[in-house]
Order: structure tokens, then sequence, then C-alpha cells
């Protein structure tokens, strides 16, 4: 009978509420939208920190850079000798790459020499990697690869630094599962990249450290920052971190752009919510003059709340899903994209934390019953003779 | 038996109906979200290997400009570092954070604009 009693005022409640249709409607469709747009920034933002940290963890322990008049410069190989005799270091081994503008398209690609002639059967990489002293070969990018219409075996040039043209045959091509890693990447030769670059001999782009116990990582940064004063050492974790402060930054940038929009549905719930119209203090009135019960009253004000906010809020997480894993944050990309000519296709894995779905439901769906509530406490209270006079 | 249309049904019931379906395909989709990972867990093996071999560094989210195709392999500065008094001007650098230079403790100070009673110039 109980149960009865509350479907009974809950059926009421719907019946109030489609008698104003067009401004409950309103409502739920600002509230939505408000919910997609938090839940999208918060999707997008964790999916791409968890990304990074999981991916950047096998990038390298420890770079060594050389910095000459405050920019980053070529780094002697002769150092690999004296940095490989400080306690705790395992390997160093040197790094070639850099970049390549294409004027054909107005692209800046990433050159990186292979040192190893790896992934043989990795499923992201069609085809192979060139051999270190292959010459004349190259692997490229899902964006390179579209952008240039190219696909394995097809031959392309690139400029050297000389002006002469070098051809390239295409041995591999990168699957776009691994674009947000290597879209705009063409790997060369080791040999071939000294050729195009014109790289003086006995120099690289920078030094990679190899450590023996990765808690020494950073004190063997310290010796080497003492030891050579110009070069830069850089920690894997400042790598994921500087990742972090990225995503934290765009997604509270993107969450500014949208502050606007929420002070105006904050201002329209408050103001909905804290004052009632005097059609509703009368309905109020007669429903306690029927003899409905100051509890019933506030039973029917809480299920306005929950109708409302909890609509909005379920709509608005699969909005915002749907959003950032089928639509690949499409309304956020102009921000994130820049001028880039070649970028990835976002195919982010959907990373979810539940503690931020429980703090947005927080957030949202109690403050919004709890405004419902407190000003229909305080006219219920009063006598309904008043209330129905006005 | 035949089934009651939805024009008869109680409204509590179409709005229980409503949020049931509503929170169905949110178990839906995270079903699916776990799948999707599970399937991601495999092709993450690939992307490190990827990373490990080539030694990356950076995720391609932006390829405008160098700063921002490599945010962590690049200057302090080198958001004006293009070419003698360039601005910055790639959309892209407005939404990379400038480094927290909070613990250096600098402030701009800004004086009040006085002139000098004995000969009247600015100060």
């Amino acid at each position: 009978m109980s149960l009865e009693r509350h479907r009974n005022i809950l059926d009421y409640t719907l019946q109030a509420l489609l008698r104003r249709k067009f401004k409950n409607i309103g409502i739920i469709i600002v509230f939505t939208s408000m919910i997609s747009i938090l839940g999208s920034i918060i999707f997008l933002s964790y999916s791409f920190k968890r990304e990074a940290t999981l991916i950047l963890n096998a990038s390298p322990e420890l770079i060594v850079q050389r910095v000459m008049a405050g920019r980053h410069d070529l780094i002697q190989i002769s150092l690999m000798k004296d940095i490989l005799e400080i306690p705790g270091v395992r390997k160093v081994e040197p790094r070639f790459w850099g970049y390549y503008y294409d004027s054909l398209i107005k692209a800046n690609y990433t050159l990186i020499a292979a040192n190893e002639a790896v992934l043989r059967d990795n499923r992201l990489l069609k085809g192979r990697l060139p051999d270190p002293q292959e010459n004349n070969v190259t692997a490229i990018g899902k964006g390179v690869a579209d952008a240039r219409l190219l696909d394995l075996g097809d031959m392309f040039s690139l400029q050297s630094a000389d002006g002469r043209w070098i051809e390239f045959k295409v041995i591999g091509v990168f699957e776009s599962e691994s674009d947000l890693l290597t879209s705009d990447l063409i790997i060369i030769s080791t040999r071939d990249f000294k050729s195009l670059a014109k790289l003086p001999d006995g120099m690289a782009t920078d030094l990679l450290v190899s450590v023996r116990n990765k808690v020494e990582a950073p004190t063997i940064a310290k010796k080497i920052k003492e030891r050579f004063p110009d070069t830069r050492p850089l920690l894997r974790d400042e790598i994921i971190r500087t990742y972090d402060a990225v995503f934290g930054w765009r997604s509270g940038l993107i969450l500014i752009c949208f502050i606007g929009a929420l002070t105006a549905f904050i201002i329209l719930a408050w103001d909905k919510a804290m004052g009632l119209s005097a059609e509703e203090k009368k309905e109020i009135g007669i429903l306690k003059a029927i003899g409905w019960e100051t509890s019933d009253v506030l039973e029917m004000k809480f299920w306005e709340g929950l109708i409302v906010s909890l609509t909005s809020f379920l709509t608005g997480i699969i909005l915002a899903y749907l959003h950032v894993f089928f639509l690949g944050a499409s309304l956020f990309a102009p921000a994130l994209k820049g001028w880039s000519i070649i970028y990835p296709s976002f195919r982010l894995a959907p990373f979810i934390n539940p503690y931020q779905i429980a703090t947005l439901l927080a957030i949202t769906v109690v403050p919004y019953i709890a405004s419902t509530i407190i000003p229909s406490w305080k006219v219920s209270i009063t006598d309904p003779d008043e209330l129905m006079r006005g | 038996m035949k089934i009651k249309s939805f024009k008869y049904l109680r409204k509590s019931t179409l709005f229980f109906l409503f949020i049931v379906l509503n929170v169905a395909i949110v178990v839906v989709l995270l079903i699916k979200s776990g799948s999707i990972l599970s399937e991601h867990d495999n092709l993450r093996k690939d992307l490190e290997e990827i990373v490990r071999t080539l030694h990356l560094t950076d995720m391609v989210l932006s390829t405008d400009a160098r700063y921002t195709r490599h945010p962590t392999q690049s200057d302090l500065f080198s958001a004006f570092q293009d070419y003698p008094g360039s601005i910055e001007h790639f959309p892209t650098g407005s939404v990379i954070a400038p480094p927290d230079f909070t613990s250096i403790g600098t402030f701009i100070k800004v004086h009040k604009f006085q002139r000098s009673a004995t000969t009247g110039e600015h100060r």
C-alpha cells in the first residue's frame, strides 16, 4: 500500500511537470547539454592522460641533449664514453631525429633514423622498418601516407640539405590504430638520415642513457649535468609529467570556454528553484487544503527534482560517451588541432574513472534536488488559505 | 494475452521504463568499454614496442610547430623561438601550459606614477 502511495505522488508529479512541459523540457535540454559537455571534458582528458602514462612508460629512461647558447644543439657522440663511466649507467646510444617541412602540402613530418630493424611481427605496422644500413627505403605513418597518397611499394622523394632530391621506397606503413604515436613519422636508415640532413660526423641529435636501477636515474641525471654543464638531461618521469600538465591545461581551457554557458545554467536553476512562482504556491495551497501532508508536498518536490536531474544526467553522460569515443570528440577537435596539417584520427581507448562520474553526479543531481525541496518546504508549512489567496 | 498500449500505462511506469532503458544503455556502454580496453591491452604491447624501438618521447597531438609536436623536448621559451621578434602564433600554443614558475617567486611590481617636485620630470 505504501509503495502505491509513492507511485501516486510520482504520477501526480509527472502530470504536473507535463502541464508546464515547454519550461521543463527546456530546463532538461540545457541541463543535459551542460552535463554532456562536462562529461566529455572528463572522459577526454582522463583517457588522454591514461593513454599517455601507459604508452610513454616505454619511452627512454634518460635523454641527454646539448644546449648551446640556450638552444638545443647537436651532441658529440664521443660523450657516450664519458657517460658510460658514470656508475649505474648500463648503456648509452645515439639518437638521430629531426623535422622535415614538406612545402608541397605544407606539413611538418618527424624524421627518425631506425637504430634497429625490429618490429617484424608488430600488428600495427604493415610491412617492415628499414635496416640501419639499408638505403632509400622508408616506413611512414598513416598521416603521411594519406597526405601524400602513398602505400606499400610506392616511391616518394625528400630534399636533402644540399638541395638534392633523394627517392625512397615505402616498405612499411603504420596502421591507424597507432596514429597517436606514428601519424607524422618517416622512418629511414641512419645512413640515409645522415646524408639527408648532412649531419657532421661524430654528432647525434641526442643521447639515450639506460640505467641499471631506475631509482638512480635522477642521481645519474644530476651527475651528467655536473660533469657536462652544457647538457640537459630529460627524465622519463618528466616526460609523463609534461603530458599530465598538458591535458590538465587543455581540459581546463575548454572548460573556461564553456564557463559562460555553465554560469547561465546555474543562474537559471537557482532562479527556478529558489523562488516558487505564484502558480506553484497556489498549487501547494490547494494540495494542502484537500488533505496533503507537508511530507507529501516535499516528496512531490523531491520527485520533481529527481525526474529533471536524473533524466538530464543519464542522457548527458550517454551523449558525452558517444561524443568522445564514437565521434572522436569532434566538438573539441578544433581547439586541439591548431594549424596541424597532419593530424591523428582520434581513436581513444574508453578509460573511465568511476570516481569522476560519481563526482559529476554529486555536483549536479544532489544540489538540484536540494534547491527544489528547500523553498517548497518553506511554502508548505504556510497556511493553505494564505497561499491560495496569494 | 493482449499487451497494453503505452497510452494506457501509468506515467510512473513510463518514467521507470525510461530510466531503466537509460541505465541499460550506460551498462552496455560500460561493458563495451571493458571489451574495447581488453582488446586495447593487446594492442598496447605493440604500441609499447613501437615506442621502445623508435625511442619515442611524445604523442602526435599537433604537428604545427616543433614545440607543440614534441612538448617534452623543447626549451622553456620554445613558444617564441621561431625567429627574432616572432610572436607565438599557433593556436595550439594557447592550449599547452606554460612551465610552473611558482617556486621561483618572482613578482611583477608596478610603481605608482610620480612627478618630481623639483624638476617636474616624470618618474
